[in-house]
């Protein structure tokens, strides 16, 4: 993580579209009148989905609608990485890159990343602007390592199961303007075993203790008494 | 809160402490010093520096004692009294490593960091720091940001302890500093670095435990011991906040605030603080004579003697009028002098004010500054006490908070930092106020502990003394006044003012006030109008009248004057103040006047030797004898008389009745920066004045 700022380019002003609009009153409602605060981080995702990022106007709109200093909203907005501050590609591949993700091939894909893509870093768009992407920690589905999650107006969904190949499919659908499937790649549903894991857990050398070696537990032996 | 009484055992020794303490407060209850750097006793908590930890016996780990109330320590299993430990070797341990944390990142400067000398940091690392650094790695470094032209920012220097973020926020009632990222990144800035807008932001600088943020016009400038201090009063406003002046050699270089409960706690304005520069420039440091329409340096003879000639005429045709920062002295000489010339008109109420005579309840700040702590409904009518009296809209601003104060506005709609109901802006919205049965009436009548601010936009008008009659039935209406509770208050802007009205400095009969001494002056009726450092109106109204200006420094007043007197300012002499409160608080003379410069009383006594009408006192001591003798309250240092003699004293006999004019009531203090001309020799004050100007817009109101 590094520090955080405002891009330094920011546009004249910001509104929140009719369609945003109703969510912010849904989240609005959820609140008392004197608590409107409650609804920051709310407000600063609907911003954020609606512009792709979080702007200066919008910061300060924010804080006009819930009758908060705007140091307070800028307080919240740097605090939390899952705001981006300067524009992103349309398509924000967030690429896991902790242990388990790494151990099953996180590095082959930062490379298709950064070939197809460019230098990691949100900010960082591809020459067609489509893209950016960047590395991030665990999120939590590493029982289909390696995976991304794919920012963009649509949602935030995951990508599971990768391979580079399949990576690169994924990004040449997101290019050619493709609707593409969310969840693993592998014909996996979810996280259950697959096929080849079914066949080993089958295998009742598993369970017959045959294959364990002996070995002396610590502490076990009675304590000698004392010569 | 409850006063439940806990018997604890700390450091051996075994103490009932009130429940609700924390430890902290426990352990300086009995004389433990603990270390701190967030923790500050008119802050919330906020517990994130952990220099603090105590050892907890049965506890897994030392605990923040900050944060920690005595309600929750936990005693032996055989019900012994909890056991707390400051100095164990384990408390000693965990600071050391609490330090060591706080310095990986510190860079250290202390060199060249401008609170060397008087820094939390390099003090309390001297008890608990170790000698070498483990840190191999690379330090962090954060850039410095803008605050404005009175904070300096050095924010490598942060700790993150968060003091300024919570003064800004609970105490200057302005959320404009944040801490923005987090962890290792966490900065502390203005939002987009903006410029603070407070005018109690210099506090933050006393705040900051370590150098990060520091004085801008008093950078580099020298350090703490090689300063003289001194401890006197301030007089930007009639708080009369007790301060400190620190000097080297001739030159003020820095104000501080001295402790004072009862009046500014420990905070001061702005204009308090940074107001030193303005001493030092445009100073009348000579006498001077006006010839061939220019002003020329004189000799004292020559000017004392042009001044007798000129005040040996026709008593009628002179008016004197006091200005704002005058001690009592110089008013009490000026007055004596005066009043065996003859002379009838004389004023210290420059702004036309329309208080005076009558009882001395009828023109003080009777409920006492530390009152508005227990004052539980408040009406502030034709004062912005935001501009005329920050230490006091401060205090208002923490009984809104803390203790449910409900306040109310007649007068100009501004931003005062706490909320209030807007009961209008006409002189008519208060008459109409006690037939009102509904409403804010209701609510002070309701209240145990009304109080009623009365602001000079209210009294400085035509129709002043209808005003304040208004005022004063009002606080009969709704039971201000009573045995034990006052809750008149006249909120004064001149620190000279009280002092001038309790000495009688106001026109006899047949006198003319300071509006009668205007208009006479204009129309030719006068031959001489003296001025007492008399700058806050329009000096084209005297005319061409002989102007006689006796004062600190060259501003209006000087620039219409044919002869100059120069006098000392309030820094450069020993003097009597009486605050807002009628609270007498001596003022002590930190550097020398400049140049050939006197004090005020000096100069008429050297006046009333030359008039062959010599003043009885040779001395200060002797005058002072002499006014305390005519006026005890100066006499009675420190202290303000409150709800005395409430039982007797009728409001609703305040003023005159009549009409009231259809005028709005306005502001009294356009621009808080540049009120007196003190404050518009000062460079740092003419900056912010048009930097705070620049950006101030209308505020989402402080809601925190
Ligand atoms: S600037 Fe000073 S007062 Fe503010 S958080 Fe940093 S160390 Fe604390
Ligand atoms: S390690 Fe990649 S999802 Fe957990
Ligand atoms: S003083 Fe207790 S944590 Fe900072």
């Amino acid at each position: 993580m590094s520090v955080r700022r405002l891009a330094a380019e920011q546009p004249q002003s910001f509104a929140f579209s009719a369609e945003s609009e109703e969510k912010v009153q849904f989240w609005l409602k959820k609140y008392p009148e004197d608590r409107a605060a409650s609804a920051v981080i709310p407000l600063l995702w609907l911003a954020q989905k609606q512009e792709g990022w979080v702007s200066e106007p919008a910061i300060r709109l924010i804080g006009e609608r819930l009758g908060m200093p705007y140091i307070r909203v800028y307080e919240v907005a740097t605090f939390y990485t899952m705001f981006n501050l300067t524009p992103v590609g349309e398509h924000l591949i967030q690429v896991c890159g902790t242990t388990p993700c790494w151990l099953r091939g996180a590095d082959d894909l930062k490379a298709v990343c950064e070939k197809r893509i460019g230098k990691k870093g949100r900010e960082n768009l591809s020459a067609d602007g489509k893209f950016s992407w960047e590395e991030v920690e665990c999120l939590g589905a590493c029982a289909n390592a390696p995976m991304v999650q794919i920012a963009n107006k649509a949602g935030d969904y995951y990508y599971e199961d990768l391979t580079a190949e399949g990576l690169e499919k994924i990004l040449d659908d997101l290019q050619a303007g493709k609707e593409i499937k969310q969840g693993p790649i592998s014909g996996r549903h979810a996280s259950e075993p697959t096929q080849s894991t079914v066949e080993t857990l089958k295998d009742p050398s598993l369970y017959d203790g045959s294959r364990a070696k002996p070995i002396t537990l610590p502490n076990s032996e009675p304590a000698k008494a004392e010569g | 809160m409850s006063d439940n009484l806990r018997t604890i055992v700390i450091d051996g020794h075994e103490v009932s402490i009130p429940d609700h303490y924390t430890l902290l407060q426990a352990a300086e209850e009995v004389g433990k010093e603990i270390p701190r750097f967030c923790y500050h006793e008119r802050l919330s908590v906020a517990g994130n520096c952990r220099m603090c930890l105590v050892e907890l016996v049965g506890a897994p780990k030392p605990v923040a004692s900050c944060a920690f109330l005595v309600r929750d320590m936990r005693g032996g299993p055989n019900g012994e009294p909890p056991v707390m430990n400051t100095l164990s070797p384990m408390v000693k341990k965990a600071r050391e490593g609490v330090m060591e944390f706080l310095l990986i990142n510190h860079p250290l400067d202390c060199p060249i960091c401008d609170q060397g000398g008087e820094c939390d940091l390099q003090d309390q690392s001297l008890a608990y720091g170790r000698t070498g650094s483990r840190f191999a790695e690379n330090k962090r470094a954060v850039e410095d940001k803008y605050m404005g032209p009175l904070v300096k920012t050095e924010m490598t220097r942060c700790i993150q302890c968060t003091r300024c973020v919570r003064f800004a926020t609970e105490i200057a009632g302005v959320s404009e500093l944040g801490a923005a990222g987090r962890g290792e990144d966490m900065e502390i800035t203005t939002y987009l670095e903006q410029t603070l807008t407070s005018e109690l932001s210099g506090n933050v600088i006393d705040l900051c435990p370590v150098g990060a943020l520091t004085s801008k016009p008093y950078a580099f400038n020298a350090r703490p011991w090689e300063l003289t201090k001194t401890e006197t009063i301030d007089v930007m406003d009639a708080a009369g906040s007790n301060i400190r002046v620190d000097s080297r050699g001739g030159a003020v270089l820095r104000i501080m605030p001295r402790i004072h409960e009862g009046v500014n706690q420990e905070w001061i304005s702005d204009k308090t603080r940074f107001i030193w520069d303005g001493l030092g420039r445009q100073r009348l440091d000579r006498p001077y004579i006006r010839r061939e329409g220019k002003l020329a340096p004189a000799s004292w003879d020559e000017a004392l003697g042009l001044a007798a000639d000129r005040l040996g005429g026709d008593p009628s045709k002179i008016g004197v009028i006091a200005g704002d920062l005058n001690d009592a002295e110089g008013l009490k000489a000026a007055k004596d002098l005066f009043d065996s010339l003859g002379v009838k008109s004389l004023d210290c109420r420059q702004d036309g004010s329309k208080l005076g005579g009558g009882p001395r309840q009828g023109y003080l700040f009777n409920s006492t500054i530390a009152g508005i702590d227990e004052a539980d409904a408040l009406i502030i009518i034709g004062a912005n006490p935001r501009t005329e009296a920050p230490v006091i809209n401060q205090r208002i601003r923490q009984a809104w908070l803390h203790n449910n104060l409900q306040v109310a506005l007649i007068g100009e709609a501004v931003d005062l930092t706490y909320g209030y109901e807007h009961l209008g802006i006409h002189a008519s919205d208060l008459e109409g106020l006690p037939r009102k049965r509904s409403g804010f009436i209701k609510t002070l009548k309701d209240a145990k502990k009304p109080m009623i601010i009365v602001g000079q936009a209210a009294l400085a008008r035509e129709d002043g003394a209808q005003i304040l009659r208004l005022a004063g039935k009002l606080a009969k209406a709704v039971g201000a006044v009573g045995e034990g509770w006052n809750g008149f208050n006249i909120l004064h802007t001149a620190a000279s003012r009280v002092a001038g009205l309790d000495l009688g400095f106001i026109p006899g009969a047949e006198g003319l006030d300071t509006p009668g001494i205007l208009a006479a002056a204009g129309q030719g009726e006068l031959d001489t109008v003296v001025l007492l450092g008399a700058d806050e109106f329009d000096t084209t109204h005297l005319g061409d009248v002989f102007t006689i200006y006796v004062g600190s420094h060259g501003d209006q007043g000087a620039h219409a004057a044919d002869l100059v007197l120069p006098s000392a300012a309030y820094t450069e002499k020993n003097g009597i103040y009486i605050n807002t409160e009628g609270r007498a608080q001596l003022a002590e003379r930190a550097v020398f006047p400049k140049g050939e410069a006197k004090e005020d009383w000096a100069i008429f006594r050297a006046l009333s030797a030359r008039l062959g009408r010599t003043l009885p006192y040779d001395d200060l001591n002797a005058l002072r004898a002499k006014l305390i003798e005519a006026h005890t309250v100066f006499g009675q240092i420190d202290h303000a008389p409150g709800a005395e003699g409430a039982a007797d004293f009728d409001p609703a006999e305040l003023g005159a009745d009549g009409d009231v004019l259809d005028a709005p009531i306005a502001l009294s203090v356009s621009d808080f920066y540049l009120t007196n001309p003190i404050a518009r020799a000062s460079k740092t004050m003419a900056q912010c004045s048009s930097e705070v100007a620049a950006i101030l817009k209308p505020h989402v109101q402080a809601a925190e």
